[in-house]
Protein backbone atom coordinates (compact mmCIF):
# COMPACT_ATOMS: atom_id res chain seq x y z
CA UNK A 1 0.00 0.00 0.00
CA UNK A 2 2.87 2.22 0.78
CA UNK A 3 4.36 1.49 -2.52
CA UNK A 4 1.52 2.54 -4.10
CA UNK A 5 0.80 5.91 -2.43
CA UNK A 6 4.44 6.41 -3.10
CA UNK A 7 3.57 6.25 -7.32
CA UNK A 8 0.47 8.18 -6.54
CA UNK A 9 2.58 10.95 -5.32
CA UNK A 10 4.90 10.70 -8.06
CA UNK A 11 1.72 10.46 -10.48
CA UNK A 12 0.38 13.64 -9.49
CA UNK A 13 3.89 15.26 -10.11
CA UNK A 14 4.05 14.20 -13.69
CA UNK A 15 0.58 14.98 -13.82
CA UNK A 16 0.86 18.88 -12.58
CA UNK A 17 3.82 19.10 -15.08
CA UNK A 18 1.37 17.55 -17.93
CA UNK A 19 -1.13 20.18 -17.13
CA UNK A 20 0.88 23.28 -17.21
CA UNK A 21 1.18 21.84 -21.11
CA UNK A 22 -2.22 20.74 -21.70
CA UNK A 23 -3.55 24.44 -20.75
CA UNK A 24 -1.92 25.53 -23.82
CA UNK A 25 -3.23 23.53 -26.32
CA UNK A 26 -6.75 23.32 -24.85
CA UNK A 27 -7.06 26.82 -24.79
CA UNK A 28 -5.64 27.49 -28.07
CA UNK A 29 -7.92 25.25 -29.92
CA UNK A 30 -10.93 26.84 -27.53
CA UNK A 31 -10.56 29.76 -28.84
CA UNK A 32 -8.80 28.78 -32.80
CA UNK A 33 -9.40 25.74 -33.31
CA UNK A 34 -5.73 24.48 -33.86
CA UNK A 35 -3.95 22.02 -32.61
CA UNK A 36 -0.75 24.04 -32.11
CA UNK A 37 1.66 21.34 -32.50
CA UNK A 38 4.57 23.52 -31.99
CA UNK A 39 3.21 23.81 -28.31
CA UNK A 40 5.82 20.98 -26.66
CA UNK A 41 8.66 22.92 -28.51
CA UNK A 42 7.87 25.86 -26.32
CA UNK A 43 7.92 23.78 -23.16
CA UNK A 44 11.41 22.52 -24.40
CA UNK A 45 12.28 26.18 -25.10
CA UNK A 46 11.17 27.04 -21.51
CA UNK A 47 13.01 24.49 -19.99
CA UNK A 48 16.53 26.31 -21.55
CA UNK A 49 15.35 29.36 -20.89
CA UNK A 50 15.32 28.28 -17.19
CA UNK A 51 18.38 26.16 -17.18
CA UNK A 52 20.39 29.28 -18.47
CA UNK A 53 18.57 31.70 -16.33
CA UNK A 54 19.58 29.34 -12.94
CA UNK A 55 23.28 28.87 -15.05
CA UNK A 56 24.43 31.66 -16.95
CA UNK A 57 22.46 34.49 -14.99
CA UNK A 58 22.45 32.85 -11.42
CA UNK A 59 19.20 33.87 -10.84
CA UNK A 60 17.00 32.53 -8.03
CA UNK A 61 14.57 30.08 -8.68
CA UNK A 62 11.34 32.12 -8.92
CA UNK A 63 12.82 34.48 -11.24
CA UNK A 64 14.33 31.92 -13.33
CA UNK A 65 10.77 30.46 -13.63
CA UNK A 66 9.54 33.94 -14.08
CA UNK A 67 12.22 34.37 -16.81
CA UNK A 68 11.02 31.53 -18.93
CA UNK A 69 7.68 32.42 -18.81
CA UNK A 70 8.24 35.80 -20.12
CA UNK A 71 10.47 34.03 -23.39
CA UNK A 72 7.88 31.40 -23.85
CA UNK A 73 4.72 34.20 -23.53
CA UNK A 74 7.15 36.40 -26.78
CA UNK A 75 7.66 33.00 -28.60
CA UNK A 76 4.07 31.97 -28.39
CA UNK A 77 3.01 35.55 -29.32
CA UNK A 78 5.52 35.43 -32.33
CA UNK A 79 4.46 31.83 -33.78
CA UNK A 80 0.92 32.97 -33.50
CA UNK A 81 1.69 36.20 -34.80
CA UNK A 82 3.54 35.00 -38.42
CA UNK A 83 2.90 31.68 -38.88
CA UNK A 84 -0.78 31.44 -38.05
CA UNK A 85 -2.58 34.26 -38.36
CA UNK A 86 -1.97 34.92 -42.31
CA UNK A 87 -3.27 31.33 -42.19
CA UNK A 88 -6.56 32.18 -39.87
CA UNK A 89 -9.31 32.14 -43.24
CA UNK A 90 -7.56 29.13 -44.49
CA UNK A 91 -8.60 25.42 -44.68
CA UNK A 92 -7.13 24.28 -41.02
CA UNK A 93 -5.42 21.39 -42.58
CA UNK A 94 -3.04 24.06 -43.87
CA UNK A 95 -2.72 25.34 -40.18
CA UNK A 96 -2.21 22.05 -39.07
CA UNK A 97 0.93 21.03 -41.58
CA UNK A 98 2.21 24.60 -40.35
CA UNK A 99 2.12 23.76 -36.58
CA UNK A 100 3.85 20.85 -37.60
CA UNK A 101 6.66 23.08 -39.43
CA UNK A 102 7.29 25.58 -36.57
CA UNK A 103 7.54 22.38 -34.32
CA UNK A 104 10.11 20.71 -36.13
CA UNK A 105 12.26 24.14 -36.92
CA UNK A 106 12.07 24.70 -33.23
CA UNK A 107 13.63 21.35 -32.48
CA UNK A 108 16.38 21.56 -35.39
CA UNK A 109 16.85 25.01 -34.83
CA UNK A 110 17.38 24.42 -30.94
CA UNK A 111 19.89 22.12 -32.05
CA UNK A 112 22.06 24.01 -33.73
CA UNK A 113 25.57 24.75 -31.74
CA UNK A 114 25.20 28.61 -31.76
CA UNK A 115 21.97 27.92 -30.18
CA UNK A 116 21.30 25.22 -27.16
CA UNK A 117 23.56 23.02 -28.62
CA UNK A 118 22.19 18.74 -29.45
CA UNK A 119 23.25 17.49 -26.43
CA UNK A 120 21.69 16.47 -23.41
CA UNK A 121 22.78 18.50 -20.28
CA UNK A 122 22.35 18.28 -16.57
CA UNK A 123 19.59 20.32 -14.70
CA UNK A 124 21.18 22.69 -11.94
CA UNK A 125 18.42 21.83 -8.89
CA UNK A 126 18.07 25.65 -7.19
CA UNK A 127 18.69 23.70 -3.72
CA UNK A 128 19.60 20.20 -2.87
CA UNK A 129 17.03 17.50 -2.52
CA UNK A 130 15.47 16.75 0.55
CA UNK A 131 13.72 13.87 1.63
CA UNK A 132 10.82 13.99 4.14
CA UNK A 133 9.06 10.42 5.34
CA UNK A 134 5.34 10.89 5.89
CA UNK A 135 4.62 7.15 7.65
CA UNK A 136 6.05 4.81 5.08
CA UNK A 137 5.43 7.06 2.08
CA UNK A 138 8.44 9.48 0.84
CA UNK A 139 8.25 12.92 -0.24
CA UNK A 140 10.83 15.28 -1.78
CA UNK A 141 10.70 19.25 -1.53
CA UNK A 142 11.25 19.19 -5.15
CA UNK A 143 7.99 17.34 -5.51
CA UNK A 144 6.28 19.94 -3.46
CA UNK A 145 8.05 22.75 -5.17
CA UNK A 146 6.08 21.43 -8.38
CA UNK A 147 3.06 20.60 -7.02
CA UNK A 148 2.91 23.44 -5.07
CA UNK A 149 4.12 26.05 -8.34
CA UNK A 150 1.58 24.32 -10.72
CA UNK A 151 -0.95 24.48 -8.42
CA UNK A 152 -0.50 28.68 -8.01
CA UNK A 153 -0.26 29.08 -11.73
CA UNK A 154 -3.55 27.03 -11.92
CA UNK A 155 -5.04 29.06 -9.59
CA UNK A 156 -4.13 32.42 -11.53
CA UNK A 157 -4.90 31.08 -14.89
CA UNK A 158 -8.08 30.10 -13.32
CA UNK A 159 -8.72 33.81 -11.73
CA UNK A 160 -8.06 35.36 -15.57
CA UNK A 161 -9.84 33.45 -17.40
CA UNK A 162 -12.83 33.42 -14.79
CA UNK A 163 -12.61 36.59 -13.58
CA UNK A 164 -11.20 39.14 -15.51
CA UNK A 165 -12.61 41.21 -18.36
CA UNK A 166 -9.91 40.04 -20.28
CA UNK A 167 -10.82 36.18 -19.12
CA UNK A 168 -14.40 36.96 -20.01
CA UNK A 169 -13.40 38.08 -23.71
CA UNK A 170 -11.38 34.93 -24.27
CA UNK A 171 -14.10 32.90 -23.51
CA UNK A 172 -16.60 35.17 -25.27
CA UNK A 173 -13.97 35.36 -28.76
CA UNK A 174 -14.20 31.32 -28.13
CA UNK A 175 -17.64 30.84 -28.38
CA UNK A 176 -18.29 33.69 -31.36
CA UNK A 177 -16.14 35.97 -32.63
CA UNK A 178 -18.03 38.09 -35.06
CA UNK A 179 -20.08 39.09 -32.23
CA UNK A 180 -17.24 39.68 -29.64
CA UNK A 181 -16.01 42.46 -32.65
CA UNK A 182 -19.32 44.05 -32.03
CA UNK A 183 -18.71 44.34 -28.25
CA UNK A 184 -15.86 46.86 -29.82
CA UNK A 185 -13.44 43.38 -28.58
CA UNK A 186 -10.38 42.95 -30.59
CA UNK A 187 -10.42 39.50 -31.52
CA UNK A 188 -6.94 39.41 -32.09
CA UNK A 189 -5.49 40.94 -29.66
CA UNK A 190 -7.11 38.39 -27.66
CA UNK A 191 -5.72 35.57 -29.33
CA UNK A 192 -2.26 36.93 -29.04
CA UNK A 193 -2.85 36.93 -25.50
CA UNK A 194 -4.62 33.11 -25.14
CA UNK A 195 -1.00 31.71 -26.88
CA UNK A 196 0.58 33.77 -24.58
CA UNK A 197 -0.76 32.77 -21.52
CA UNK A 198 -1.08 29.05 -22.90
CA UNK A 199 2.87 29.20 -23.61
CA UNK A 200 3.88 30.80 -20.44
CA UNK A 201 2.54 28.00 -18.64
CA UNK A 202 4.48 25.73 -20.99
CA UNK A 203 7.64 27.78 -19.84
CA UNK A 204 6.88 27.28 -16.51
CA UNK A 205 5.94 23.56 -17.23
CA UNK A 206 9.43 23.33 -18.65
CA UNK A 207 11.56 24.47 -16.09
CA UNK A 208 9.19 22.42 -13.48
CA UNK A 209 10.14 19.27 -15.75
CA UNK A 210 13.92 19.71 -16.02
CA UNK A 211 14.28 19.86 -12.18
CA UNK A 212 12.10 17.24 -11.81
CA UNK A 213 13.91 14.73 -14.21
CA UNK A 214 16.96 16.66 -14.37
CA UNK A 215 18.17 16.11 -18.18
CA UNK A 216 17.12 18.30 -21.16
CA UNK A 217 18.11 18.24 -24.63
CA UNK A 218 16.13 19.51 -28.04
CA UNK A 219 13.84 16.85 -28.59
CA UNK A 220 12.64 16.89 -24.96
CA UNK A 221 9.17 18.52 -26.13
CA UNK A 222 8.21 15.54 -27.93
CA UNK A 223 6.39 13.23 -26.11
CA UNK A 224 5.34 15.19 -22.76
CA UNK A 225 3.86 17.28 -25.39
CA UNK A 226 2.18 14.71 -26.80
CA UNK A 227 1.03 12.90 -23.73
CA UNK A 228 -0.17 16.32 -22.51
CA UNK A 229 -2.09 16.79 -25.54
CA UNK A 230 -3.90 13.07 -25.07
CA UNK A 231 -4.72 14.73 -22.13
CA UNK A 232 -5.95 17.56 -23.18
CA UNK A 233 -8.49 15.17 -25.50
CA UNK A 234 -9.14 12.90 -22.79
CA UNK A 235 -10.74 15.74 -20.65
CA UNK A 236 -12.47 17.35 -23.57
CA UNK A 237 -10.34 19.90 -26.11
CA UNK A 238 -11.13 23.73 -25.52
CA UNK A 239 -12.35 22.40 -21.91
CA UNK A 240 -10.06 24.06 -19.12
CA UNK A 241 -10.97 22.13 -16.10
CA UNK A 242 -11.11 19.39 -18.38
CA UNK A 243 -7.21 19.65 -19.54
CA UNK A 244 -6.46 19.56 -15.89
CA UNK A 245 -8.27 16.13 -15.01
CA UNK A 246 -7.05 14.73 -17.86
CA UNK A 247 -3.29 15.51 -16.98
CA UNK A 248 -3.49 14.35 -13.29
CA UNK A 249 -4.93 11.51 -14.97
CA UNK A 250 -2.59 10.80 -17.56
CA UNK A 251 0.21 11.74 -14.97
CA UNK A 252 -1.50 9.05 -12.47
CA UNK A 253 -2.15 6.21 -15.27
CA UNK A 254 1.33 6.13 -16.85
CA UNK A 255 3.05 6.09 -13.25
CA UNK A 256 1.48 3.28 -12.41
CA UNK A 257 2.03 1.64 -15.76
CA UNK A 258 5.77 1.94 -14.92
CA UNK A 259 5.20 0.72 -11.53
CA UNK A 260 2.70 -2.14 -11.51
CA UNK A 261 3.43 -3.40 -15.12
CA UNK A 262 6.40 -2.53 -17.22
CA UNK A 263 7.93 1.00 -17.76
CA UNK A 264 8.76 0.31 -21.39
CA UNK A 265 4.61 -0.44 -21.86
CA UNK A 266 3.87 3.29 -20.65
CA UNK A 267 4.12 5.49 -23.49
CA UNK A 268 1.62 2.43 -25.93
CA UNK A 269 -0.36 3.08 -22.49
CA UNK A 270 -0.21 7.12 -22.93
CA UNK A 271 -2.20 6.54 -26.55
CA UNK A 272 -3.83 3.74 -26.44
CA UNK A 273 -6.13 6.03 -24.07
CA UNK A 274 -6.14 8.49 -26.36
CA UNK A 275 -7.45 5.84 -29.05
CA UNK A 276 -10.02 5.03 -26.26
CA UNK A 277 -11.16 8.46 -25.83
CA UNK A 278 -11.38 8.52 -29.39
CA UNK A 279 -13.63 5.83 -30.12
CA UNK A 280 -16.12 5.53 -27.35
CA UNK A 281 -16.22 9.55 -25.97
CA UNK A 282 -14.72 11.71 -28.82
CA UNK A 283 -15.31 14.74 -26.54
CA UNK A 284 -13.55 13.92 -23.63
CA UNK A 285 -14.58 13.82 -20.06
CA UNK A 286 -15.28 17.61 -19.59
CA UNK A 287 -15.76 18.26 -23.30
CA UNK A 288 -19.04 19.81 -24.89
CA UNK A 289 -20.27 18.52 -28.47
CA UNK A 290 -19.45 21.65 -30.45
CA UNK A 291 -23.09 23.16 -31.40
CA UNK A 292 -23.10 24.31 -35.06
CA UNK A 293 -23.35 27.79 -35.49
CA UNK A 294 -25.89 29.02 -38.41
CA UNK B 1 -39.48 66.59 -40.07
CA UNK B 2 -36.80 67.91 -42.27
CA UNK B 3 -34.09 65.00 -41.69
CA UNK B 4 -30.58 67.08 -41.92
CA UNK B 5 -28.60 66.13 -39.07
CA UNK B 6 -27.24 62.48 -40.03
CA UNK B 7 -25.69 60.28 -37.62
CA UNK B 8 -24.65 57.90 -40.32
CA UNK B 9 -25.29 58.07 -43.87
CA UNK B 10 -24.54 55.21 -46.20
CA UNK B 11 -23.56 56.36 -49.65
CA UNK B 12 -23.69 53.83 -52.52
CA UNK B 13 -23.00 51.03 -50.78
CA UNK B 14 -22.02 47.54 -53.00
CA UNK B 15 -21.47 44.45 -51.01
CA UNK B 16 -20.86 40.76 -52.71
CA UNK B 17 -20.02 37.20 -51.28
CA UNK B 18 -17.65 36.20 -53.83
CA UNK B 19 -20.05 36.21 -57.15
CA UNK B 20 -23.83 37.18 -55.36
CA UNK B 21 -23.77 40.61 -55.06
CA UNK B 22 -26.04 41.47 -51.97
CA UNK B 23 -26.07 45.13 -52.19
CA UNK B 24 -26.17 46.58 -55.25
CA UNK B 25 -25.37 50.34 -54.38
CA UNK B 26 -28.08 51.33 -52.18
CA UNK B 27 -28.09 55.14 -50.31
CA UNK B 28 -29.72 55.73 -46.65
CA UNK B 29 -29.31 57.69 -43.88
CA UNK B 30 -30.49 57.69 -40.19
CA UNK B 31 -30.37 61.21 -38.19
CA UNK B 32 -30.43 62.44 -34.77
CA UNK B 33 -32.84 61.39 -32.61
CA UNK B 34 -34.22 59.20 -35.37
CA UNK B 35 -35.92 55.94 -35.06
CA UNK B 36 -35.36 54.87 -39.05
CA UNK B 37 -36.43 51.38 -40.35
CA UNK B 38 -35.44 48.98 -43.09
CA UNK B 39 -38.04 46.56 -44.45
CA UNK B 40 -37.44 44.03 -47.23
CA UNK B 41 -38.63 40.26 -47.70
CA UNK B 42 -36.39 36.89 -46.99
CA UNK B 43 -32.69 37.90 -48.60
CA UNK B 44 -33.31 41.42 -49.65
CA UNK B 45 -29.66 42.50 -48.19
CA UNK B 46 -30.77 43.93 -44.51
CA UNK B 47 -28.69 41.64 -42.53
CA UNK B 48 -25.31 42.74 -44.85
CA UNK B 49 -26.40 46.04 -44.71
CA UNK B 50 -26.14 45.89 -41.03
CA UNK B 51 -23.12 43.91 -41.05
CA UNK B 52 -20.92 45.71 -43.28
CA UNK B 53 -22.09 49.30 -41.21
CA UNK B 54 -20.56 47.08 -37.86
CA UNK B 55 -17.15 46.21 -40.33
CA UNK B 56 -18.00 42.31 -40.26
CA UNK B 57 -18.02 42.84 -43.83
CA UNK B 58 -16.42 44.74 -46.03
CA UNK B 59 -18.08 47.12 -49.13
CA UNK B 60 -16.64 46.38 -52.63
CA UNK B 61 -17.57 50.06 -53.30
CA UNK B 62 -19.54 52.96 -51.43
CA UNK B 63 -19.02 54.87 -48.26
CA UNK B 64 -20.10 54.89 -44.70
CA UNK B 65 -20.05 58.09 -43.07
CA UNK B 66 -20.30 57.90 -38.95
CA UNK B 67 -20.68 61.25 -37.23
CA UNK B 68 -19.35 62.87 -40.64
CA UNK B 69 -16.13 60.55 -40.28
CA UNK B 70 -15.66 58.01 -43.07
CA UNK B 71 -15.72 54.33 -40.88
CA UNK B 72 -16.06 52.59 -44.54
CA UNK B 73 -12.85 50.15 -43.67
CA UNK B 74 -12.08 50.65 -40.24
CA UNK B 75 -12.01 47.09 -37.93
CA UNK B 76 -15.28 45.57 -36.50
CA UNK B 77 -13.72 46.25 -33.25
CA UNK B 78 -13.00 50.10 -33.64
CA UNK B 79 -16.25 50.95 -35.06
CA UNK B 80 -18.15 49.96 -31.64
CA UNK B 81 -15.72 51.76 -30.40
CA UNK B 82 -16.94 54.93 -31.65
CA UNK B 83 -20.63 54.58 -30.69
CA UNK B 84 -22.39 52.10 -32.98
CA UNK B 85 -23.94 48.66 -31.04
CA UNK B 86 -25.36 46.11 -33.59
CA UNK B 87 -28.14 43.12 -32.29
CA UNK B 88 -27.54 40.48 -33.94
CA UNK B 89 -29.92 38.60 -36.29
CA UNK B 90 -30.36 35.54 -33.82
CA UNK B 91 -29.40 37.63 -30.66
CA UNK B 92 -25.94 35.29 -30.93
CA UNK B 93 -25.25 35.73 -27.11
CA UNK B 94 -22.05 33.76 -25.55
CA UNK B 95 -23.74 30.73 -24.23
CA UNK B 96 -21.01 29.98 -22.10
CA UNK B 97 -21.39 32.76 -20.36
CA UNK B 98 -23.69 33.75 -17.53
CA UNK B 99 -25.77 36.51 -18.12
CA UNK B 100 -23.89 39.24 -16.34
CA UNK B 101 -20.69 38.56 -17.88
CA UNK B 102 -22.79 38.73 -21.34
CA UNK B 103 -23.45 42.38 -20.40
CA UNK B 104 -20.35 42.77 -18.64
CA UNK B 105 -18.53 42.29 -22.42
CA UNK B 106 -21.77 44.79 -23.84
CA UNK B 107 -19.33 47.53 -21.79
CA UNK B 108 -16.20 46.37 -23.22
CA UNK B 109 -15.05 49.14 -23.45
CA UNK B 110 -16.19 51.15 -20.95
CA UNK B 111 -13.30 51.44 -18.53
CA UNK B 112 -15.21 53.04 -15.28
CA UNK B 113 -16.61 50.44 -12.99
CA UNK B 114 -19.10 53.07 -11.65
CA UNK B 115 -20.34 53.95 -15.15
CA UNK B 116 -21.02 49.92 -15.85
CA UNK B 117 -22.78 49.88 -12.43
CA UNK B 118 -25.04 52.63 -13.14
CA UNK B 119 -26.16 51.39 -16.58
CA UNK B 120 -26.44 48.05 -15.77
CA UNK B 121 -29.21 49.03 -12.75
CA UNK B 122 -30.49 50.85 -15.44
CA UNK B 123 -31.19 48.35 -17.64
CA UNK B 124 -32.35 45.53 -14.95
CA UNK B 125 -35.09 48.69 -14.27
CA UNK B 126 -36.38 47.86 -18.17
CA UNK B 127 -35.49 44.34 -18.21
CA UNK B 128 -36.59 42.91 -14.52
CA UNK B 129 -36.00 39.37 -16.02
CA UNK B 130 -32.51 39.50 -16.66
CA UNK B 131 -31.64 40.54 -12.96
CA UNK B 132 -33.27 37.14 -12.04
CA UNK B 133 -31.39 35.48 -14.16
CA UNK B 134 -28.01 37.52 -13.23
CA UNK B 135 -25.90 35.13 -13.14
CA UNK B 136 -27.44 32.06 -15.18
CA UNK B 137 -25.33 30.74 -18.38
CA UNK B 138 -27.29 32.68 -20.93
CA UNK B 139 -27.34 30.08 -23.07
CA UNK B 140 -30.41 28.50 -20.43
CA UNK B 141 -32.81 31.70 -21.05
CA UNK B 142 -35.81 31.57 -23.18
CA UNK B 143 -36.23 32.96 -26.72
CA UNK B 144 -37.85 36.08 -25.24
CA UNK B 145 -35.06 36.93 -22.58
CA UNK B 146 -32.26 35.76 -25.53
CA UNK B 147 -33.91 38.89 -27.11
CA UNK B 148 -33.68 40.94 -24.13
CA UNK B 149 -30.15 39.78 -23.26
CA UNK B 150 -29.08 40.89 -26.78
CA UNK B 151 -30.77 44.24 -26.74
CA UNK B 152 -29.61 44.75 -22.95
CA UNK B 153 -25.98 43.72 -24.10
CA UNK B 154 -25.58 46.18 -26.88
CA UNK B 155 -27.17 49.17 -24.58
CA UNK B 156 -24.26 48.49 -21.79
CA UNK B 157 -21.81 50.44 -24.50
CA UNK B 158 -23.96 53.45 -24.38
CA UNK B 159 -24.06 54.09 -27.91
CA UNK B 160 -25.22 56.47 -29.91
CA UNK B 161 -26.74 54.24 -32.67
CA UNK B 162 -28.36 51.37 -32.23
CA UNK B 163 -29.10 48.96 -34.75
CA UNK B 164 -31.51 45.78 -34.43
CA UNK B 165 -32.00 42.83 -36.96
CA UNK B 166 -35.16 41.51 -36.18
CA UNK B 167 -36.22 41.86 -32.71
CA UNK B 168 -39.67 40.26 -32.68
CA UNK B 169 -38.02 37.60 -34.67
CA UNK B 170 -39.66 34.28 -32.85
CA UNK B 171 -41.15 36.18 -29.99
CA UNK B 172 -44.96 36.28 -28.78
CA UNK B 173 -47.27 39.50 -29.78
CA UNK B 174 -47.11 40.08 -26.38
CA UNK B 175 -43.35 40.02 -26.07
CA UNK B 176 -43.23 41.80 -29.51
CA UNK B 177 -45.04 44.43 -28.11
CA UNK B 178 -42.95 45.29 -24.82
CA UNK B 179 -39.49 44.64 -27.08
CA UNK B 180 -41.11 47.34 -29.48
CA UNK B 181 -42.06 49.58 -26.27
CA UNK B 182 -38.88 49.08 -25.15
CA UNK B 183 -37.14 50.41 -28.61
CA UNK B 184 -39.23 53.73 -28.38
CA UNK B 185 -37.97 53.94 -24.69
CA UNK B 186 -34.55 54.56 -25.85
CA UNK B 187 -35.27 56.31 -29.22
CA UNK B 188 -36.85 58.80 -26.48
CA UNK B 189 -33.55 58.40 -24.43
CA UNK B 190 -31.67 59.95 -26.89
CA UNK B 191 -30.24 56.93 -29.38
CA UNK B 192 -30.70 56.65 -32.91
CA UNK B 193 -31.71 53.37 -34.23
CA UNK B 194 -31.51 51.53 -36.89
CA UNK B 195 -34.44 48.68 -36.89
CA UNK B 196 -34.41 45.92 -39.38
CA UNK B 197 -37.95 43.95 -39.35
CA UNK B 198 -39.86 41.62 -41.24
CA UNK B 199 -42.83 42.91 -39.44
CA UNK B 200 -43.17 45.83 -41.52
CA UNK B 201 -46.72 46.69 -39.48
CA UNK B 202 -45.06 47.23 -36.40
CA UNK B 203 -42.11 48.45 -37.75
CA UNK B 204 -44.02 51.20 -40.22
CA UNK B 205 -45.70 52.19 -37.01
CA UNK B 206 -43.01 53.10 -34.46
CA UNK B 207 -40.43 54.64 -37.35
CA UNK B 208 -39.98 58.34 -38.14
CA UNK B 209 -38.77 56.96 -41.77
CA UNK B 210 -38.18 53.68 -43.69
CA UNK B 211 -36.80 52.44 -46.23
CA UNK B 212 -37.83 49.35 -48.24
CA UNK B 213 -34.95 47.33 -49.90
CA UNK B 214 -35.52 44.55 -52.76
CA UNK B 215 -32.50 42.51 -54.22
CA UNK B 216 -29.63 44.55 -52.72
CA UNK B 217 -31.45 48.03 -53.91
CA UNK B 218 -33.47 50.79 -51.95
CA UNK B 219 -36.96 50.68 -53.90
CA UNK B 220 -38.99 53.22 -52.03
CA UNK B 221 -38.74 55.06 -48.80
CA UNK B 222 -41.15 57.89 -47.15
CA UNK B 223 -41.91 58.16 -43.35
CA UNK B 224 -43.75 55.64 -41.55
CA UNK B 225 -47.19 57.29 -42.44
CA UNK B 226 -46.32 57.37 -46.05
CA UNK B 227 -45.14 53.90 -46.15
CA UNK B 228 -48.31 52.72 -44.22
CA UNK B 229 -50.60 53.96 -46.64
CA UNK B 230 -48.72 53.11 -50.41
CA UNK B 231 -51.08 50.35 -51.72
CA UNK B 232 -48.07 48.40 -53.10
CA UNK B 233 -46.35 48.36 -49.58
CA UNK B 234 -49.80 47.47 -48.30
CA UNK B 235 -49.90 44.74 -50.93
CA UNK B 236 -46.49 43.33 -50.57
CA UNK B 237 -45.39 44.02 -47.36
CA UNK B 238 -48.71 44.09 -44.76
CA UNK B 239 -50.64 41.42 -46.17
CA UNK B 240 -53.11 43.17 -48.53
N1 LIG C 1 -22.37 34.24 -45.93
C1 LIG C 1 -23.00 34.33 -47.11
N2 LIG C 1 -22.51 33.75 -48.20
C2 LIG C 1 -23.13 33.86 -49.41
N3 LIG C 1 -24.26 34.53 -49.58
C3 LIG C 1 -24.82 35.13 -48.55
C4 LIG C 1 -24.23 35.07 -47.25
N4 LIG C 1 -25.00 35.76 -46.39
C5 LIG C 1 -26.03 36.24 -47.13
N5 LIG C 1 -25.93 35.86 -48.42
C6 LIG C 1 -26.86 36.21 -49.51
O1 LIG C 1 -26.98 37.61 -49.56
C7 LIG C 1 -28.31 37.99 -49.77
C8 LIG C 1 -28.77 38.94 -48.68
O2 LIG C 1 -28.75 38.26 -47.44
P1 LIG C 1 -29.16 38.95 -46.07
O3 LIG C 1 -28.85 37.99 -44.96
O4 LIG C 1 -28.55 40.28 -46.01
O5 LIG C 1 -30.73 39.08 -46.23
P2 LIG C 1 -31.81 39.63 -45.22
O6 LIG C 1 -32.49 40.75 -45.89
O7 LIG C 1 -31.22 39.89 -43.91
O8 LIG C 1 -32.81 38.39 -45.15
P3 LIG C 1 -33.65 37.81 -43.90
O9 LIG C 1 -34.83 38.65 -43.74
O10 LIG C 1 -34.00 36.42 -44.36
O11 LIG C 1 -32.74 37.80 -42.73
C9 LIG C 1 -29.11 36.71 -49.83
O12 LIG C 1 -29.34 36.41 -51.18
C10 LIG C 1 -28.23 35.68 -49.21
O13 LIG C 1 -28.42 34.42 -49.79
MG1 LIG D 1 -31.41 39.05 -42.09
Amino acid sequence: MAYFFQQLINGLQLGFVYALIALGYTMVYGIVRLINFAHGDIFMVGAYLGFYALTLYHLPFPLAILFAMAGCTLLGITIERFAYRPLRNAPRISALITAIGVSLFLEYFSSLKFVFGPNYLAYPRPFSVCIYQIGTVCISNIQILVVGVSVVLLLILQFIVQKTKTGMAMRAVSYDKNTAKLMGIDVDYIISVTFGIGSALAGAGGVLYGIAYPQIHPFMGIMPGLKAFVAAVLGGIGSIPGAMLGAIIMGIVETMCSAYISSTMRDAFAFAILIIVLLVKPTGILGKREIEKV
Amino acid sequence: MNRTEPVIEIKDLTVSYGAIQALQGISFKVCKGEIVALIGANGAGKSTTLRTISGLLKPRSGEIIFENKPITNLPGHEIARLGIAHVPEGRRPFANLTVYENLRMGAYLINDSRTIQETMNRIFRSFPRLKERFSQPAGTLSGGELQMLAIARALMAKPRLLMLDEPSMGLSPILVNEIFNIIKEINEQGTSILLVEQNAHKALSICHYAYVLETGRVVMEGTGKELYENPRIKEAYLGG
